[in-house]
């Protein structure tokens, strides 16, 4: 069997991580392929409901970005989403539901394609060195 | 405690005779021991059953959110803090309401006491100051009342009513010099994985009866996340992983707004520590943006609102 390789989802705002990505991919900045990517409107529109689905349903690790504090394309959605997202963060380690290095929120605008393909790999490596995930994955009902 | 009955009675007689209010919340005495009620007066015959005791624990902020007529409440200090919370979130309009202050000492804790009965049946319970007697078939027990105090009782530090139009008893003098958070401490000192196995230990009795969430004044959602179905973001069965989600993110929801007042506990009726989960929220909350959910009345609760140089040690 083939080496292990994480499942990470990745919730980039549409307007500026979203476009990071793909002023990378435009720039043919290299990093592995682990990331599915899930573009919403703002980082003040993740909720925690989707992060604690996302582990639920076996990702390894997720990843949040946004916009850069001041730089909001709805001026303040990523200043709400940093206060929810520090509680959240330190709520999921705290319960152990989360171990460090499964996840990661960052700031990259729209043209830090470069810091985006960093990030990315920062992501990804944490994430390996994180080992699948194990604690907070729903089993499925066996089908007969 | 108990002299605050005759209070409430008259301060409830003068307040619906005179029609300053159209209900009076507050409690009866239960059908057993250690067993208040909620008690919603609406005709001065009915005020002789309002009673106080030790057994208030319920948060009477519960029965306030949305309501339209004109209210009397009893509140202790936490249920005080959570009027403030609901007139911060336009929950209930301030001349809506006539607040009877309690100044508290504490409620105590009915699960402990009936633990040392050891299955013997209470059929009678008087209290006098520090002293609870319990007496039943062939029995007769005293119980401090300082020992049985309910845990969040015993950290509190508002126990004087934070807002009120007329106070039942003289302030409580405050404790003093606690330590409100030896048990978060413990719990992250652990590691990771002693962590998330002390949290499914905690939460396996659970049986998803949202007696927590019913008990809390906070909630308050037409929708709760937990009957939403579409999409469904919380499992509703009792798989560990939909338990936990539920118990995250009920705690998630009071981050910056809990007041600390323990209904939750009180209510849960297989006896988890539910509490474990909001406490670090809360010292979190303290430490990050230092605010104390519904002490004043002016300021935005923490997560409604930011500041541009919030700590964001977490972010790359």
């Amino acid at each position: 069997m083939s080496e292990w390789e994480p499942k990470i989802v990745a919730f980039l705002c549409n307007w500026c991580s979203y476009g990071a990505a793909d002023l990378a991919g435009v720039s043919r900045l290299q990093y592995p392929a682990n990331i599915r990517i899930i573009r919403v409107p703002c980082s003040g529109r993740v909720n925690p409901k989707f992060i604690l689905a996302a582990f639920r349903s076996g990702a390894d690790g997720v990843w949040v970005s946004g916009c850069h504090p001041g730089d909001c394309h709805y001026i303040e959605g990523n200043l709400y989403a940093r206060r929810k997202f520090a509680l959240l963060n330190s709520q999921l380690e705290y319960t152990g539901i989360v171990e460090p290095g499964r996840l990661h929120f960052s700031w990259i605008s729209s043209a830090e394609a470069t810091k985006f393909a960093e990030v990315a790999r920062g992501v990804i490596d944490a994430v390996k060195a994180a080992g699948p995930a194990r604690h907070f994955i729903k089993k499925q009902a066996e089908v007969a | 405690m108990r002299e605050y009955t005759e209070r409430i009675r008259e301060a409830a007689k003068r307040l619906l005779s005179e029609q300053r209010v159209d209900t009076v919340i507050g409690f009866r005495r239960g059908t057993v021991p250690f067993m208040n009620e909620p008690f919603l007066v609406k005709s001065v015959d009915q005020v002789d059953q309002l009673y106080w005791d030790s057994n208030c624990g319920i948060n009477l902020a519960n029965y306030l959110p949305k309501r339209t007529d004109r209210v009397a409440v009893v509140a202790k200090g936490c249920d005080s803090r959570n009027i403030v919370v609901h007139l911060l979130e336009n929950q209930i309009k301030r001349d809506q309401l006539y607040i009877l202050g309690a100044p508290c000492r504490g409620m105590v804790d009915k699960r402990r006491m009936m633990a040392d009965l050891k299955g013997k049946e209470p059929l009678h319970a008087e209290e006098n100051g520090k002293e609870i007697k319990v007496s039943g078939r062939g029995f007769q027990v005293t119980f401090d009342r300082q020992t049985y105090l309910q845990s969040n009782c015993a950290i509190c530090t508002h126990r004087n009513p934070v807002v009120y139009d007329e106070l039942l008893g003289d302030p409580v003098e405050e404790q003093q010099g606690v330590d409100r958070y030896p048990d978060v401490r413990r719990i992250e000192a652990m590691s990771v994985d002693e962590r998330w196995r002390y949290f499914q230990e905690l939460i396996a009795p659970c049986i998803r009866c949202y007696a927590c969430r019913n008990a809390c004044p906070l909630c308050y959602c037409p929708t709760c996340f937990v009957d939403e179905s579409r999409p469904q973001w919380v499992g509703k069965t009792i798989d560990p992983t939909d338990t936990l989600t539920f118990h995250f993110l009920r705690a998630y929801h009071v981050a910056g707004r809990c007041t600390d007042c323990g209904s939750c506990e009180r209510a849960c009726p297989v006896g988890i520590e539910v509490r474990k989960f909001t406490k670090k929220l809360e010292k979190e909350v303290k430490e990050l943006y230092g605010y104390e959910a519904g002490v004043t009345p002016d300021q935005r609760p923490p997560l409604d609102t930011f500041k541009p140089g919030d700590p964001e040690p977490f972010i790359k």
